[in-house]
């Protein structure tokens, strides 16, 4: 109902920003209380994640992987769903490159491989979507419970996939054999130096262009199709999806199968793109930092981009920051990222009717 | 009764709430003496649960206050509420399904850390109460295992427990079985003669005739007549409760009703609880005629609208409709039944006809967004969508004519505008049509009637669903009223005055135990 009165901007660029640096300002609060000085450690923070070529590139590499996990998260949650299965779905997702990756790349050029891997990665991430989904629509079993169970099945899975059966011969460490360089996506600095363009050396891999594809693709879908206006009718208001006819079961399903094939793109990234062998918790997190991503992000593509870019500064910059004062231990460093999640996610509208309703009365004097 | 050394009970003085754009509460004064039993009549979304949530704290009011025992009181919370000595019996008991009796009763109330001594003396102050106001009940037994009206008895001494000298009942008999109510109007009688004063909610005027000292009514948020039971009829209340307002004309010729398009024979439907919603109902819907539903909102109006568009599915029954045959074991889904060229124009525009975070030019194709007009090969349409929406705005006066506004920032009656130009521009053959005018303003109920007569005269089916006798009398051909699930009776719409429907919705034209009996076995 305030809606009207409020200018959008506040919505969209006040709020965040208050709650970041809120939790900055928190942050402050703990290094000091350690015994350093703030100020210097939020320019290492800042340098580290921006300063230079190949800090940049570090955080948009981590960004990528958000980028996918943020994205699964907001389209299942514009069909009111909660996705807390990224995790799960990234993991076996990247089950699905790395088969494609182990079978074919002795026989296979790398533009054969590339595409199956994509299509790999997302029905394998979908398929891990597809159970809770259905259970979900056809069964009644809430999806929060059975997403997160399916993080614990997807983790012991790929333990026992890759400890028993992909596992290099001969070898103790549990992960498969490298695959050959043209199952590699190519990193983004050596695609860019023929050009003479020097990025520096980091991770950033080809992944970071598809993530940016995928946004397109998400905000065509979800605004510019049927299926989409289905989605985010069913997400708003699922009396009136009834009301229209819409099958409501198969449009959830649907949510989070493209949900899950989102997620399972992070095998993209980390398996195909940098470790370039099938490993073991390879997505660290990264499914459940995209719930936070996605809320920051206020479900929209832009802002997923915006938010991922900003958690992925706060993982490069805090490595640098760890680095560089040891005092600051890289389990402080993950306080001021729960900090942020807490202040932008948890909390995201404790000032909201408080600055609201600061615009509405000043729009009605 | 207006004895000026005794106070009120419970005074209200000028109780206001808004809740945006809706009045829900409008200067009600209510005066209660002490020691009767009050009832307040009027129809769902009359206002009567927002008052009630007033009185006991989980509203405050805009402005007006309250007064208990001739003191003003602050009600924030219900805490407040049980200070000052009120109790409530909720519609839908607030009770833990798990606990003993004891244990419910003591919730909140626990009396220190340890149980024990909170469990003792609950035991002796509810033994004391169970004699005092005969209200036997096992204080040791589960309550998810106990009947229906047994739990509200549970509900009625936790507020007695409490020290509650006014109890309110919203509601109470909707769960019960006539001979629990019958009980229940005993206990009440037992209590009132111990000096507590209650409030009765309900829209049953059978109830309130055989109870209450004391009737208010309220209509559309405000209070609309204080009567003494004893001097009052059900007629009257049922002529209060549905308000009797200057005749609505509408200009329509005769109407030329040619065939059947539309026939449900013996539809029933049961909710999730097993409760029978809708009862046999049998109706024959013709070309070229407005058949009107009318009867006491909450008298399976809902569910017949909801069965017949295919947003639910009849455990009994068939309709036939477009030579197709629909049954609980060949349903039609919302989609199909448009598709046979069915419209429907929902009772709620906010929570089904409309999703109020979508902006205008979208909510305007909800249900036809796989039409083809609105879409390309892969995207939708954009274009095409608002070049409609805009035509549509024009041709239907919806002010602002903004495709872009949200629904939820349009006026009731232009969000109404945008539901029913949706349906009826697809040219339907069959229009379903619930509270065409609920929350519209005067011009545009005008414009609403014009459209709907038109579309009649263009040999259209209409079937008209609404609560407002006066709608139903200036706009229907033929007129069914509907109470408790079940048709009870059909009249012409040349024969039908506002007393005999009255008393038809009310179902007093017929012998009311009679009616009770059969429910019985459906209500438990």
């Amino acid at each position: 109902m305030s809606q009207a009165k409020v200018p959008a901007w506040v919505n969209v660029a006040l709020i965040p920003i208050l709650n970041i640096l809120l939790a900055f300002l928190v942050s402050g609060l703990v290094i000091l209380a350690i015994g350093e000085n703030p100020i210097e450690a939020a320019g290492y923070l800042i340098y580290g994640a921006f300063g230079y070529d190949e800090g940049i590139g570090y955080t948009l590499y981590y960004a990528t992987n958000l980028i996918f996990t943020g994205l699964a998260v907001s389209v299942a949650f514009k069909g009111g769903l909660f996705n807390i299965g990224g995790e799960g779905q990234a993991y076996i997702g990247g089950l699905g490159v790395g088969l494609i990756c182990l079978s074919l790349d002795h026989t296979m050029p790398f533009y054969v491989i590339a595409p199956l891997a994509i299509i790999g990665a997302a029905v394998f991430g979908a398929a891990w979507g597809y159970i809770p989904a259905y259970l979900q629509a056809r069964r009644g079993s809430h999806i929060v419970i059975t997403t997160i169970m399916f993080n614990f099945i997807a983790s012991s899975l790929m333990v026992y996939l890759i400890v028993n059966w992909l596992k290099e011969d001969g070898r103790m460490a549990p992960n498969s054999r490298t695959f050959e360089e043209n199952a590699w996506l190519p990193y983004l600095h050596e695609l860019l130096s023929p050009l003479g363009i020097d990025i520096g050396d980091s991770p950033l891999n080809l992944a970071f262009i598809w993530a940016l594809l995928c946004c397109v693709f998400v905000w065509g879908l979800v605004w510019h199709t049927r299926w989409g206006y289905q989605l985010r009718t069913l997400g708003t208001n699922p009396t009136a999806a009834r009301y229209a006819g819409i099958d409501t079961a198969k449009v959830t399903i649907w949510a989070m199968l493209i949900s899950g094939g989102l997620a399972g793109f992070v095998g993209l990234n980390e398996i195909m793109g940098v470790n370039h062998n099938l490993l073991l918790n390879f997505t660290a997190g990264y499914g459940f930092a995209g719930i936070a991503v996605a809320l920051m992000g206020r479900n929209s593509p832009i802002g997923i981009i915006l938010a991922a870019i900003l958690f992925g500064a706060l993982y490069q910059g805090g490595a640098e920051l760890a680095f560089e004062i040891p005092t600051i231990t890289p389990e402080i460093v993950v306080v001021i990222q729960g900090l942020v999640i807490l202040f932008s996610g948890a909390l995201e509208h404790m000032f909201k009717d408080r600055i609201e309703g600061f615009f509405i009365r000043r729009a009605v004097a | 009764m207006t004895n000026k050394t005794m106070p009120y009970a419970i005074e209200l003085r000028d109780i206001s709430k808004r809740f945006g754009a809706v009045q829900a509460n409008k200067d009600i004064c209510l005066q209660v003496a002490a020691g009767t039993i009050h009832g307040i009549i009027g129809e769902n979304g009359a206002g009567k649960s927002t008052l009630m949530s007033i009185i006991y704290g989980f509203y405050e009011a805009d402005s007006g206050h309250i007064e208990v025992d001739g003191q003003r009181v602050q009600i924030r919370s219900s805490e407040d509420a049980i200070q000052a000595g009120i109790g409530m019996v909720h519609q839908h008991f607030m009770l833990v399904e798990t606990f003993t009796v004891l244990e419910n009763v003591m919730l909140g109330a626990e009396g220190g850390a340890l149980l024990k001594q909170g469990i003792d003396a609950a035991r002796i102050e509810l033994q004391r109460l169970a004699e005092e106001y005969s209200l036997d009940i096992d204080v040791d037994a589960i309550v998810e295992e106990l009947p229906v009206g047994l739990q509200q008895r549970v509900e009625i001494l936790k507020a007695l427990y409490r020290g509650a000298r006014i109890l309110i009942l919203d509601e109470p008999t909707g769960v019960l079985t006539p001979q629990e109510a019958d009980h229940l109007f005993r206990i009440l009688k037992a209590l009132k003669e111990q000096g507590v004063t209650v409030l009765l909610i309900t829209h049953k005027l059978r109830e309130i005739m055989a109870s209450t000292d004391n009737v208010s009514v309220m209509r559309q948020g405000e209070m609309v007549a204080h009567r003494e039971t004893a001097h009052t009829s059900k007629e009257e209340l049922a002529e209060l409760m549905v308000g009797k307002k200057v005749r609505l004309t509408v200009n329509k010729d005769e109407a030329k009703p040619s065939q059947v398009l539309l026939s449900a024979k013996h539809v029933s439907q049961f909710d999730s609880q097993g409760v029978k919603r809708l009862k046999d109902v049998s109706l024959e819907l013709r070309a070229g005629e407005i058949l009107g539903i009318a009867g006491v909102s909450g008298n399976g109006q809902s569910e017949l609208l909801n069965v017949l568009s295919g947003i639910t599915t009849m455990d009994e029954g068939e309709i036939e409709f477009a030579g197709e045959t629909i049954s609980a074991k060949t349903p039609k889904n919302a989609a199909q039944m448009r598709d046979l060229k069915m419209a429907h124009v929902p009772e709620d525009r906010h929570k089904m006809g409309l999703v109020t975070g979508f902006e205008a030019y979208e909510a305007a194709v909800l249900g036809y967004h796989n039409s083809a007009a609105y879409n390309g090969k892969i995207l939708m349409n954009r274009q095409a969508m608002l070049d409609e929406c805009k035509t549509r705005m024009a041709a239907w006066d919806v002010r602002p004519p903004n495709p872009h506004l949200k629904t939820a920032n349009f006026s009731g009656g232009n969000q109404q505008k945008i539901v029913i130009a949706r349906e009826v521009e697809q040219n339907p053959d069959v229009l379903l049509i619930g509270q065409p005018t609920r929350g519209v303003d005067i011009g545009a109920i005008e414009n609403i009637h014009e459209q709907i007569v038109k579309l009649r005269d263009s040999g259209k089916a209409i079937l008209l669903v609404s609560v407002e006798l006066d709608e139903i009398m200036a706009l229907s051909d033929r007129i069914l009223v509907m109470f408790d699930g079940a048709v009870v009776g059909q009249l012409d719409a040349k024969d039908a005055d506002e007393r005999t429907l009255g008393l038809m919705m009310a179902n007093a034209f017929t012998d009311p135990d009679s009616e009770q009996s059969n429910e019985k076995g459906a209500a438990v």
